[in-house]
């Protein structure tokens, strides 16, 4: 296990040097649909949230600049999420249109600012032990694909690094809005892994791994991805 | 009621083209999806749109569940006055969508 | 039609059309007038990495007059569960014929445009487009 680790330490530093959103590895198409707001579909999911945040927000809370730089953090032990932030007063369901056009609105307000929590190392020790274990029919961990062959070919795609910079993202292949713990997910079906289920100590782990070690990447909210 | 977002040029001379640029939020279902139980999710897509402005046609279209979720549209007119631009759609569970703004033409 | 007319859509003709007039999809809007190669333009790329969202503008060569319009261009696929993917209703009142769109294809196949314009005419372009979907294909 320990041995694991170090290497993983290794790699982790090596990859750390690099980090690229996955609009790198996205096809035309997408660069091109994210690239404008007057036809990015994801731009749907965050006028609604504008138009829900006047609702239901806006009576205590002005300007949400900056707030999902700081997510997910670590509060009082316990790892919370912007989804899980945004549904503080109303708990809208989870991959709900609410929930999906509120975050997607927040993040949006942090469009182009770098990820900047404030995790440690020690807060990310069980995510990054899972993102490193085998999963699945397939038995792979995520640094299979992520770390070790991102920018090579799985099948016809180019492999990202799975990055979490632009989540809420629209999705060509859900044709809709998504978290990224629906992401997270979806990698995990195609592993032919057991899902976690959405909100869990699993998910919420691995979440706050992702996005402690895409530190610095720039918010892309609303990303388009494939 | 379906959200949208149309894009036009701040202003616009007299007899200036104008681009018009709109998503509008709809699945466009296809009608052979499975939903997780195995289910088909049924057919539903927006099949009539209509744009306007100030009260005249200026572009028409029938759509199908060829074009993409979420649908896009760019077409060009020509600035005439200021008016409003107004679309109207319809799909096939028979509900209505609307949106409105308005282009501002000034010599 | 003018007998020079006629006689260009004969040699027209000579180049191999895009659309067969028997087409039943293609016969309910064109009732048998002969489809012409040219005029039109369909914009699309040649690699689709995702069948769900494919870039689409379609233009068609006409002064947009009066006299000499489009009055619809017919957008149909070869392999889509259903060919008819829309219709776009333009007119003398439209300045420029030329409409995007994104349109959604079932794997790789050739997508056909068809003008109609306002002296009765049918004119086409197609493009071929291969179609890739994504290697880790979702359950969610």
């Amino acid at each position: 296990m320990r041995k694991y680790l170090i290497l993983a330490a290794l790699i982790a530093c090596a990859a750390e040097a690099q980090n690229r959103s996955g609009l790198e590895f996205a096809s035309e198409e997408v660069r091109r649909l994210q690239a404008s707001d007057a036809e990015n579909p994801g731009m749907l999911w965050v006028d609604q949230g504008a138009k829900l945040f006047a609702q239901k927000c806006a009576s205590c809370h002005v300007s949400m600049k900056g707030v999902a730089a700081r997510y997910p953090a670590v509060e009082d032990g316990r790892i919370v999420t912007l989804e899980a932030r945004v549904r503080h007063k109303e708990a809208f369901a989870y991959e709900s249109d609410e929930l999906l056009a509120l975050t997607a609105y927040v993040a949006h307000q942090s469009r182009g600012m770098p990820m900047n929590t404030k995790i440690s190392e020690k807060d990310v020790e069980k995510g990054k032990a899972a993102y490193y274990s085998r999963r699945g029919q397939m038995n792979l961990a995520c640094a299979h694909c992520h770390e070790q062959n991102w920018g090579k070919h799985l099948g016809a795609e180019t492999l990202s690094q799975g990055q979490p910079n632009g989540y809420p993202a629209y999705r060509l292949e859900w044709q809709k809005m998504g978290s990224l713990e629906r992401r997270i997910r979806a990698c995990m079906f195609g592993l032919h892994a057991e899902l976690p289920p959405y909100g869990s100590d699993a998910m919420l782990e691995l979440e706050l791994f992702l996005v402690w070690r895409a530190n610095g990447l720039p918010i892309e909210t609303p990303a388009v991805r494939r | 009621m379906a959200l949208a977002r149309i894009d036009l040029p701040q202003e616009a001379r007299p007899g200036e083209l104008v681009e018009v640029r709109i998503v509008i939020q709809h699945p466009m279902e296809t009608g052979f999806r499975r939903a997780p139980q195995g289910e088909r999710v049924p057919r539903n897509a927006i099949h009539s749109l209509v744009c306007r402005y100030h009260g005249a046609e200026v572009f028409r279209a029938t759509l199908s569940t060829g074009i993409a979720a979420n649908p896009f549209l760019r077409f060009f007119l020509r600035a005439t006055q200021s008016g409003d631009l107004d679309f109207w759609w319809l799909d096939d569970d028979e509900v209505q969508g609307a949106a409105k703004t308005h282009l501002v033409v000034s010599s | 039609m003018k007998r020079r007319d006629f006689i260009g859509s004969l040699a027209a003709l000579a180049v191999t059309p895009h659309v067969s007039t028997t087409d039943p999809l293609v016969w309910s809007f064109t009732r048998g007038m002969p489809v012409l190669p040219g005029r039109v333009k369909l914009e699309v790329p040649a690699l689709a990495e995702n069948g769900h969202s494919v870039a689409m503008t379609v233009k068609v060569d006409s002064p947009m007059t009066a006299s000499d319009h489009v009055r619809a261009v017919h957008l149909i696929a070869e392999k889509n569960p259903v060919r008819d993917m829309a219709v776009f209703y333009l007119g003398a009142h439209c300045p420029r014929a030329e409409v995007s769109s994104r349109i959604r294809l079932n794997g790789s196949q050739r997508i056909v445009a068809i003008a109609e314009l306002s002296d009765g005419s049918f004119w086409s372009d197609a493009a071929y487009i291969e179609v890739r979907e994504a290697a880790c294909t979702d359950g969610g």
